[in-house]
């Protein structure tokens, strides 16, 4: 698997964590919740009041399509493999892959947890994995 | 909204759709032959237009074409962008903004396949969407990956089938057997769409819109205007848009609803219709689940019921709910943008003048255009005199 990199950007803290292991969720101070995906401002209320804040790591499967082909940034030879998307207990939908079972085993309502794939320049990609 | 109702009508159309899926035109000069087509078929001349809505620049547009509007709407949401501009510029000539609007598109993607990249069309998306950097490493394929996700989702919750979805395809096809300048005309079976390659699970090959040229444009004025030119008006009864996301499917709050279900209960409003009074839903078809999707979102059945309601072939020809009565996206054209087509099939029908496919004196057609990655929707309600 070959995955193309995030180009970072005011996002060291999230890359930080991600080598402990550990996902952080950006967090809206005055709304005191998680969104998803990380900008400058809240997509609720706009504030720019805003940090990180630990995920538990566990999620559930929304929606998943087994690509037989693959999109922008794979190798033409790449797959099949499974997108998804994953809700979180913390109220926010990420798109992700799911690893460590074939791809046609992955259903919407598995249960998953956090898993880590290292790119190139030696960060660490959260996947999710079927919980145990 | 209330002024919008039969405050105008669309009163001339252009299409060049080619069997081959190829043009021989491209760029400006289709863009202009489509609206010097639409122009003549409405009996009006260049220096009679005096808005224009165009999803690249619509000054350059108006430049490139020698006129001087007062009116300009550069809305690019994607395939939905040409019921916006009905929309816009129904709500502008009605405010009095202007008087002859006319809305252009072309786009060759087929035979730009041949042509070197310094040649490919002038349609270029801008900057990269915001949240894009966070989803390129997943490899979700655009833009099918998208709809597979929202039909995975449609599937778990509601039981919905890839027999249920490859019927609409069917029915398409049977459409598409009646139109001489589809590009697909061999009938289809079920067996034959979930039995095609599977692109992205559970969307297969024939789930799937085309990639072809194509052009087309519309020409709308006042109803009073209209009273007087070549053809019979079509009425723009209600028009209207919601969108709920933008390119990323982490932000659309529901994978089985779409804003459909706000802009299309708006626009029957506006219109005074019900689904019942519909005669021809022109539901755009990027995919399979796309059409599903708005049988469910603008009311032809309840939500989840889709795949149910779609199952006995009630779409197709001699059906109780004709849609895409062209062929589609799926079998006739798609060009990248299928929406302007959507329109000049609705207006078509609505004058009777749509050959072997022509359905039995149609007085309400809906033409509902889906942008983006089912992010944005427009619902164009049209009628005949006899509905006005």
């Amino acid at each position: 698997m070959k995955l193309m990199e995030p180009d970072g950007g005011e996002d060291e803290p999230f890359w930080t964590a991600a080598g402990d292991g550990v996902l952080l969720l950006p967090w809206c101070n005055e709304c005191d919740a998680a969104f998803w995906y990380p900008r400058p401002v809240c997509p609720r209320c706009l504030s720019d009041d805003l940090g990180w804040q630990a995920a538990r790591g566990t999620g559930e499967v929304y929606a998943v399509s087994v690509h037989h082909r693959p999109g922008m940034g794979r190798d033409a030879d790449d797959g099949p493999y499974a997108v998804a998307i994953v809700s979180l207990p913390e109220d926010v939908r990420m798109l992700t892959n799911i690893i460590g079972c074939e791809p046609d085993d992955v259903v919407v309502g598995m249960a998953v947890q956090v898993a880590w794939h290292e790119l190139s320049d030696g960060r660490q990609l959260p996947l999710f994995e079927p919980s145990p | 909204m209330t002024g919008l109702r039969a405050a105008t009508a669309i009163v001339g159309v252009a299409e060049a759709v080619s069997p081959t899926g190829e043009l021989d035109q491209r760029g400006l000069a289709l863009e202009a032959r489509m609206i010097r087509e639409a122009l003549a078929d409405a009996g009006l001349a260049i220096d009679d237009v005096d808005g224009l809505c165009y999803g690249g620049n619509p000054s350059g547009m108006a430049e490139f074409l020698g006129i001087h509007p007062r009116f300009l709407d550069g809305t690019a949401v994607g395939g939905s962008s040409y019921e916006l501009h009905v929309e816009h510029a129904a709500a502008a000539i009605a405010a009095g903004l202007c008087e002859v609007v006319v809305g252009v598109y072309a786009a060759t993607p087929r035979s730009d396949r041949k042509r070197s990249s310094a040649n490919s069309g002038p349609r270029r998306f801008g900057a990269p969407p915001p949240g894009m950097a966070w989803e390129m490493p997943y490899g979700l394929r655009g833009p099918i990956g998208s709809y597979a996700l929202s039909a995975s989702r449609h599937m778990a919750e509601y039981g919905t089938t890839a027999e249920q979805l490859a019927q609409i395809a069917v029915d398409t096809r049977r459409w598409a057997a009646l139109n001489p300048v589809a590009r697909h005309r061999d009938p289809i079976t079920i067996d034959d769409v979930v039995g095609s390659a599977m692109q992205a699970s559970p969307l297969h090959l024939l789930d799937c819109c085309l990639v072809t040229d194509g052009a087309g444009a519309f020409v709308l004025t006042s109803s009073a205007r209209a009273a007087d030119l070549a053809r019979p008006p079509v009425y723009v009864l209600g028009a209207a848009s919601a969108s709920d996301h933008g390119s990323s499917m982490t932000q659309m709050p529901d994978l089985t609803t779409t804003a459909g279900a706000v802009s299309g209960p708006a626009a029957f409003a506006t219109a005074g219709v019900t689904t019942a009074d519909v005669d021809l839903l022109m539901g755009y078809d990027s995919f399979t689940i796309t059409a599903l999707l708005h049988l469910e979102d603008l009311g032809f059945c309840a939500k989840g019921e889709g795949g149910e309601f779609a199952a006995d072939g009630k779409l197709g020809p001699g059906g109780s709910l004709p849609m895409n009565t062209n062929g589609g996206g799926l079998s006739c054209t798609h060009p990248g943008q299928y929406g302007m087509f959507l329109i000049v099939e609705a207006v078509r029908q609505l004058r009777g003048e749509a050959g072997d496919r022509q359905l039995d004196g149609p007085e309400i057609a809906v033409a509902h255009g889906s942008g983006g990655v089912l992010s944005t929707m427009g619902t164009v309600v049209l009628g005949t005199e006899a509905t006005r």
